[in-house]
């Protein structure tokens, strides 16, 4: 017995289907829904009203935190891409051998096998007012007052995205690197670019769509956090990823799904922006 | 005759730490030449051309273009233009700002460089695809746009990498004839490095022939083809029999091979039809391969087959001593 090509191919994409259905579309779906739905101190039931929305959009804390999650996303998305740009750059182009790219690229990673939270907490001694970098600065005779900017602050925040994130800058970027081919470095060169002109005019356009994939990481990583905002500003700032935190932890769960919503909705269009600029299906 | 823009390598020497790429070659090509470098892969022909591109950093003696010594200077101010073996045209910017990008890169205004560019497309006649990218070029294309934009730079001196290596055997021959017309009107010098020894005595005035680091044979394409000085030239540009005789070795060229009454003797070996002429592989009896190319009617007239005995014999003119 043989069975239509149509149905087959069908098949062969279900188990795919399945997965996603269960644990990535049902799961929103679910949010969307929930977002809808009532809640009294004590209590959530079920129901179609925008008393959730209504009251996101008419609370002037939601512009405020949505302003500092955008932020956060822009200035972290700045320092990871001059950095991130910067290491893959000179991994790919300065460094000759293959063996020593790698070591050099594994070397970066190694600090990406402790957790996300250990990396951010053994930043707070070094920071604290008390700590290394303030101890430091004193016996330099540089400052005679701790900083107290330096800890629990948006400063530390960032830093402490900055740190966390790079890598999802520096992989992408490097990936699209390596493969550019050295002559035309060489082509740049032979017609007089000079060395600022061949990064500009050659590196830069050809670089786009790894930038463009370590942008979509760190945006959404970066908008999509709350652990890093709490912890490195001790609870002394807010995302939005702490808004709706904070309403589950006083199980406030319809008002949680309905900011998710807006949350999700935000990073799709930013992320859609970005995609207008760059094709990025070519690097997949 | 030099008119100025001849160029000159003075003992030039490239070592890539231990190993010599290039020996203390010297050479002198007039202007207006085209110049054929020929030898097999890591004979140092490729580092040649760099040296002379300014790609790569000389470890001993000068280029001398035009009178001046220009082995420090970066590329772009030689008065040199490489066209890469791949080409090397930017994916990101279409044919007519390929062709623009060293004026760009000098700062001059986007429409005298686009004029400039056009004037350069129509030469190399793409000017109906000057908006198109790279990608969507077909090979031959390709490399009109890489010549168009080596040429935008002016120079006196065009490199040019192995440039119909990429190319279908049939493309290549097309285009080895354009680059020899647009050599013509250009009226620079070119310096074309090949494997190909059909490739090199088709487009050369001039041939190079190296091998294991030096120059084994320089001068005009006929004079290197039909009096090889060295046995090694002799077998790399083919159509030639290297002979032991009385101990000393000497080139004969395969068509003047006759079949005699009296010389050599020989076996045949094999026997290929080949058109216009058939090819007779023999062995003489100290062991020395020696092919006759013998005009067809020649052939047929008194037929041979493998394993036949035969002497060899040639006029004696016609042999060419060659130095040990």
């Amino acid at each position: 017995m043989r069975m239509p090509r149509d149905i087959i191919a069908y098949l062969q994409a279900a188990p795919l289907m399945a997965v996603l259905l269960t644990f990535l579309i049902a799961p929103i779906l679910m949010i969307v829904v929930v977002s809808f739905w009532g809640a009294t101190e004590f209590s959530i039931y079920p129901a179609f009203q925008f008393d959730n929305y209504a009251f996101l959009f008419g609370s002037p804390v939601t512009y405020k935190v949505f302003f500092a999650t955008f932020k956060y996303a822009f200035i972290t998305w700045g320092f990871t891409l001059a950095i991130g740009f910067t290491v893959a750059y000179f991994l790919a182009f300065h460094v000759r051998t293959q063996m020593m790219q790698t070591v050099l690229f594994l070397l970066c990673t190694i600090p990406f096998l402790t957790s996300n939270i250990i990396r951010m907490i053994s930043w707070i001694p070094f920071l604290g007012r008390n700590g290394i970098a303030n101890q430091t600065l004193i016996s330099w005779g540089i400052i005679d007052e701790p900083l107290e900017w330096l800890l629990y602050s948006d400063f530390s925040v960032i830093l402490a995205f900055v740190h966390l994130y790079t890598l999802f800058m520096v992989v992408p970027i490097f990936n699209t690197m390596v493969r550019i081919d050295k002559s035309f470095v060489e082509a740049a060169y032979d017609n007089g670019a000079s060395g600022f002109q061949t990064l500009w005019h050659v590196i830069v356009p050809l670089t786009k769509p790894g930038i463009m994939i370590g942008s979509i990481f760190v945006i959404t990583l970066v908008m999509g956090d709350f652990i890093t905002v709490r912890f490195m500003s001790g609870s002394q700032k807010a995302n939005v990823g702490r808004l709706i935190s904070n309403d589950i932890s006083l199980l406030q769960y319809p008002s949680a799904a309905a900011t998710a919503v807006v949350l999700l909705i935000t990073v799709l269009l930013v992320i859609g922006i970005l995609l207008r600029f760059v094709n990025i299906r070519k690097e997949l | 005759m030099t008119d100025g823009c001849d160029l000159e390598l003075i003992n030039l020497t490239k070592k890539y730490g231990d190993a010599l790429a290039v020996d203390q070659i010297n050479a002198r090509f007039d202007a207006g030449k085209y110049v054929c470098l020929l030898g097999p892969s890591g004979c140092g022909k490729s580092s040649t051309l760099r040296m002379i591109a300014g790609h790569e950093a000389v470890t001993g003696g000068s280029v001398v273009l035009d009178g001046f010594d220009v082995s420090h200077l970066p590329p772009a101010k030689r008065g040199t233009a490489m066209m890469f073996q791949n080409y090397a045209l930017f994916p990101h910017l279409t044919v007519r700002d390929n062709v623009a990008f060293s004026l760009r890169m000098k700062g001059e205004n986007k429409s005298s460089r686009h004029a400039i560019a056009n004037e350069l497309l129509e030469l190399v006649d793409m000017t109906a695809l000057a908006d198109r990218l790279p990608s969507q070029l077909s090979g031959g294309q390709q490399q009109r746009v890489a010549l168009a934009r080596a040429l935008v730079t002016k120079p006196k001196v065009l490199l040019l990498d192995e440039p119909l290596s990429a190319l279908d055997p049939f493309l290549r021959i097309r285009m080895r004839a354009e680059l020899k017309k647009l050599q013509r009107e250009l009226g620079i010098t070119f310096i074309h490095v090949t494997h190909g020894q059909d490739e090199a005595l088709a487009l050369g005035d001039e041939l190079v022939v190296m091998n294991n680091a030096v120059i084994e044979q320089s001068g005009p394409a006929r004079e290197v083809w039909s009096a090889p000085k060295t046995e090694f030239v002799a077998r790399f540009m083919g159509g030639h029999n290297v002979i032991t005789l009385g101990g000393t070795k000497v080139a004969l060229r395969a068509d003047d091979v006759t079949f005699g009454k009296t010389g050599l003797a020989a076996t045949i070996t094999s026997v290929e039809y080949q058109g216009n002429h058939v090819a007779l592989t023999t062995r003489t009896e100290a062991g020395d391969e020696v092919l006759a190319l013998l005009a067809d009617t020649t052939f047929f007239d008194t037929p041979k087959n493998p394993g036949d005995a035969v002497l060899l014999a040639w006029d004696e003119g016609r042999l060419h001593r060659l130095q040990a």
